[in-house]
């Protein structure tokens, strides 16, 4: 069983938040000189392949809140419950001089009772390993009110599935694969409003669980993800996404994704989301909806 | 090809930015903001939130060091003023630009964002509306350009 292991993060997780969040200063001020630069939430969140932005796409925003002259980094853990599946992933992200992201993460995907039906035996686990960087090429997503242009950042996250033998054996071409993907991102101050579109260039199956490429095809393909989120106080923002997705396959369609969001940070050494998702049919399996919980720690 | 689309966005991106020349408004007015004005209770409003602003400021050690040696009384009045006016308000900005305000100190980019986070708490602490405050900072946040401290190159 992998509980330890999985506990053991979220611990960890935990143990860094309670450790960042030892009060800093009186309530007014949660960041000390020299760290933590960033106006709060505009570092995002982490998204559930490990590179900052929404939950479920990578935005242009450059993670942690270290600013121009500073590093900032955080660690994460996201669980996904839908009806037939769960998902681990977590991680940590370094954020250098909010220019480029580098990012670490490992996602589990759990085939609970449909691992049996697949043969593969109940609670049978999906795992991969994803590094991910972001170049923030142009734009400032916050203080350029004034100017139409976003802030526009290009990334990479390189796939590594731990269970190379089955995802070729349903149909998948590669164990490994890259999915390269370019965002814009901008806050409309006067609005309360964040915007977020991604141009993802991917032949990952359900983001890599299944391998890439298929036998129906196998080359890649644009997607299209977007975000909004609605700031309703400094803390707290609410919002939703949506995630177009390939389809290689022959075995099982796959459905785009959606979900809508409410986000917390409190201060900036921590936050949380938690979403309702639907990731629409993954493999024999319909209507894949419920819940996504993540928390953050860091600087 | 990609690579290509991404340049040449790049470079048509570029292009309006560099047509720069005089030192903009520091006091821009804008009446569509007039009912924001409204919210931050007008210039005796404006006044009392300054006085909030600059003691949180003088109690931040990220901000202290350069507020304590300055003419903060005029300091207030002058930011009052110029609030006053951005939101449509029958007032008179009596102050510097926004270069010459700052060239005196070397400022960056966290230093505006610790101010902005001030501000924040400040116009907090007086009940403003958060959507009305986003209105304000959306003004004040272009002004990063004549705040910030050039980097030398
Ligand atoms: C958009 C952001 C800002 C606005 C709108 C603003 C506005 C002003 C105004 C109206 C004045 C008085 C002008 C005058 O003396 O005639 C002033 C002075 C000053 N500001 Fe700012 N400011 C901003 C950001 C900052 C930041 C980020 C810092 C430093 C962290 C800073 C430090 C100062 C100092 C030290 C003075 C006094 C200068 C002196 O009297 O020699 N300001 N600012």
């Amino acid at each position: 069983m992998s509980c330890r292991s999985l506990s053991r993060t979220a611990l960890i997780a935990m143990a860094i938040v309670l450790y960042c969040h030892t009060p800093l200063h009186a309530q007014t001020v949660d960041a000390p000189a020299g760290l933590s630069g960033k106006l709060l939430l505009t570092g995002g969140v982490t998204q559930v392949e490990g590179s900052a932005g929404g939950g479920l796409t990578p935005w242009a925003v450059i993670g942690g809140y270290g600013s121009e002259d500073q590093i900032g980094a955080n660690a994460y853990y996201t669980r996904v419950d839908v009806s037939d599946y769960g998902l681990d992933s977590y991680g940590v992200l370094v954020g250098f001089y909010d220019r480029f992201e580098i990012s670490l993460a490992r996602q589990r995907f759990d085939t609970q009772r449909i691992g049996a039906a697949l043969g593969l035996g109940s609670g049978f686990e999906f795992e991969q390993d994803i590094v991910g960087l972001k170049w923030r090429v142009a734009g400032d997503a916050v203080v350029e009110q004034d100017s139409w242009l976003p802030q526009i950042s290009i990334g990479l996250q390189h796939k590594r599935n731990k269970q190379g033998d089955i995802v070729r054996a349903v149909g998948a071409q590669d164990s490994s694969g890259t999915d390269v993907y370019i965002s814009a991102t901008k806050l409309y101050l006067a609005q309360s409003l964040l915007l977020n579109g991604t141009l993802r260039f991917t032949k990952a199956n359900q983001m890599g669980i299944l391998g890439f490429g298929g036998d129906r095809r196998d080359s890649y393909r644009a997607q299209l993800e977007m975000s909004a989120a609605y700031l309703l106080s400094r803390q707290l923002a609410i919002g939703a996404e949506y995630r177009s997705k390939p389809n290689n396959l022959g075995i099982a369609d796959e459905d785009d994704w959606w979900d809508v969001f409410l986000a917390w940070a409190p201060n900036k050494h921590v936050s949380m989301t938690l979403a309702y998702v639907d990731l629409g049919n993954i493999v024999i399996a319909d209507d894949q909806t419920g819940y996504y919980f993540s928390l953050q720690g860091g600087f | 090809m990609t690579l290509r689309l991404i340049c040449c966005l790049c470079f048509f991106l570029a292009a309006p930015l560099s047509a720069e020349n005089s030192v903009p408004d520091p006091a821009p007015a804008h009446p569509e903001l007039r009912p924001v004005l409204d919210d931050f209770g007008g210039m005796p409003g404006l006044t009392a939130l300054m006085d909030t602003f600059m003691e949180i400021m003088l109690e931040d050690p990220r901000l202290r060091p350069f507020f304590e040696h300055t003419e903060n009384d005029r300091i207030k009045r002058q930011l009052a003023e110029q609030f006053c006016v951005i939101l449509g308000g029958d007032c008179v900005y009596t102050g510097r630009d926004m270069v010459e305000s700052h060239n005196g100190s070397i400022i960056d980019r966290a230093d505006f964002n610790a101010l902005v986070e001030d501000l924040q708490i400040a116009m907090d602490r007086h009940n403003i509306p958060f959507r009305s405050q986003n209105k304000l900072l959306a003004i004040l946040a272009p002004m990063h350009r004549e705040v910030i401290t050039p980097k030398a190159e």
